[in-house]
């Protein structure tokens, strides 16, 4: 097996969002990966 | 979006921010609005700005890294349109 | 991981909350969810109350949904108001509107953190009277007079959809225009005395067709609580979440302290625990084996082949549990059909294990009532009912 490359500061980044199970690359992170929003009044259960 | 990040910015007192496994979830108690800030990064960001002089070094701080710099700018305008952030009266000034 | 499937295995704590505080109630509405009308002895006391605040506030829940029965029939209620938004606990209260005087409105309008929901199933006095009884319909109006006339912003008004008041949605909305209020529509739920009255005032398949409709057309101004989910198999979802908040991030918490999976599943089968007995809310949100499990991963069961389940997510728990479905299979009023066997079918209906209604007819009662109470049918159990056993139905082996 090759030996794996030196760790980079972007990969070091990466490893360290580990609950970001998706593989978005740099180029691809959207605002909806960072941000949602949804109603109050928009989850079932509730008066 | 680079005005965004070479602003000064901090928490709207009318938020809550509750950690979630996920990130954080953001309850604005005057407007309701209800928004996920879907990661650790960003919620870090987001509770730092206000003790950063612009966006910008809020986000090296946190180690985002550069290529992500334009999505986290767009999240940021996206909270200041719902209040959950705020311009700091003292921004733009280089400290 | 998508957000939906992140909140399927549940929250640390409740996003927000429905917080039942009282089983009386001055009306006695025909399809009541929690069979309210007397109240229970062992209602939370004022303090208990406000020890449950306390922890909404040290677990952050953002706000309550406070109903009941009338929750305005409390005498400590306006008391409990201020103590949670003082302690950072939101609260928009249910209300047939008994109680907003122009002085309590007056209040309301003065206070941050508070919204006002009135309820109201018709349009018209006719068409909401025949549910909620006579003079309910005049009552709730001059509620949201009072509050509009006081200055109090945005009140929601709550309709529960039906058979009868489904095609007034237009009137709903002038109605909301009117007062300067939002227009709340949510879904029937065979729940409470819902049960007794699903066969009659639950939606026609055409009508659902209907009301989706409407509300993509005008849904951007009008809110449902996403309790239309499981009509995402027409097309499009609406807007929510798209989920069954149950015990993952909502739930109920009843006037004797019992914490339901949600307000429409107040049944033995949906009780997570007590605050006063399991230690508290936060123990019972955490710890309780019913919880655990609605925040398991969930297959689909009959429903995983059908390509709908993705947005549909099956419907409502409540709604098969309390018409006698599987609560692996389809909804009862699924979109594409799919129930319309196992309804044709013998069904056992599970029997009533919180039934807080009036035992004798009064001259307040909606007329649906009375009708309903001539037909031969069981007595309901009540809370003075001797045998241990009543009211208890041998059911089939949950899943």
């Amino acid at each position: 097996m090759d030996a794996a490359p030196a760790a980079t500061e972007t990969d070091v980044a990466l490893c360290e969002d580990d609950l970001a199970e998706d593989d978005t690359a740099d180029e691809d992170l959207t605002m909806e990966d960072l941000i949602e929003e949804v109603s109050i009044d928009g989850m079932c259960g509730v008066y | 979006m680079t005005t965004t990040l070479d602003q000064a910015w901090t928490l709207s007192p009318s938020v809550a921010l509750r950690p979630e496994p996920f990130g954080a979830l953001a309850y604005h108690f005057g407007n309701r609005k209800l928004i996920f800030l879907r990661r650790h990064e960003l919620v870090a960001v987001v509770r730092a700005l206000g003790e950063h002089p612009d966006a910008r070094s809020a986000l090296v701080a946190a180690g985002v890294p550069q290529a992500h710099h334009h999505a986290y700018a767009m999240a940021l305008a996206g909270l200041a349109a719902r209040d959950v952030i705020r311009r700091r009266p003292d921004g733009g000034e280089n400290l | 991981m998508k957000l939906v499937e992140q909140f399927e295995l549940g929250l640390d704590a409740p996003i927000c909350l429905t917080w039942e505080l009282t089983y009386a109630c001055n009306l006695s509405c025909a399809h009541c969810l929690s069979s309210s009308g007397r109240r229970d002895p062992r209602e939370l006391t004022t303090r208990q109350c406000e020890a449950v605040i306390d922890e909404l506030q040290r677990m952050a829940v953002f706000y309550v949904n406070v109903g009941g029965g009338e929750p305005t029939v409390r005498s400590d209620f306006w008391h409990l108001l201020r103590y949670a938004v003082e302690h950072q606990v939101g609260v928009k209260f249910s209300t047939n509107g008994v109680r907003i005087t122009p002085e309590r409105a007056r209040f309301l309008a003065a206070t941050d953190y508070v919204d006002v929901q009135v309820s109201l199933d018709g349009a018209t006095a006719e068409v909401n009277d025949y549910v909620r009884g006579p003079g309910s319909f005049d009552m709730a109006v001059r509620a949201l007079e009072n509050l509009r006339d006081a200055g109090f912003r945005d009140a929601k008004i709550s309709v529960v959809c039906t058979r009868h008041n489904v095609g007034q949605l237009d009137d709903f909305q002038a109605l909301a225009d009117r007062f300067g209020a939002t227009l709340r529509l949510t879904r029937l739920r065979p729940s409470g005395r819902g049960a007794d009255v699903w066969d009659d005032l639950h939606l026609l398949p055409g009508q659902q067709r209907e009301l989706y409709d409407w509300l993509l057309a005008r849904g951007d101004r009008v809110l449902t609580g996403d309790s239309f989910f499981h009509l995402a198999g027409f097309g499009d979802a609406l807007p929510g979440l798209n989920l069954c908040g149950a015990g993952r991030v909502v739930c109920l918490i009843d006037p004797v302290g019992d914490v339901y999976a949600c307000p429409f599943a107040i049944a033995d089968q949906f009780l997570a625990g007590n605050v006063l007995t399991d230690g508290g809310f936060q123990r019972v949100w955490r710890d309780s084996p019913l919880f655990a499990e609605l925040r398991s991963p969930q297959t689909g069961g009959a429903c995983a082949s059908c390509g709908h389940y993705d947005s549909c997510r099956g419907g409502c728990m409540a709604a098969k549990f309390f018409t006698g479905l599987p609560l692996d299979g389809p909804d009862p009023e699924c979109v594409m059909g799919h129930s319309e066997q196992a309804l044709a079918a013998p069904r056992t209906l599970p029997g009533v294990s919180q039934d807080h209604s009036r035992a004798v007819s009064t001259r307040k009662q909606p007329v649906m009532l009375t009708l309903l109470t001539s037909r031969p049918a069981a007595p309901p159990v009540t809370a003075c009912a001797g045998s241990p056993l009543a009211g208890f139905v041998p059911e089939a082996t949950a899943p």
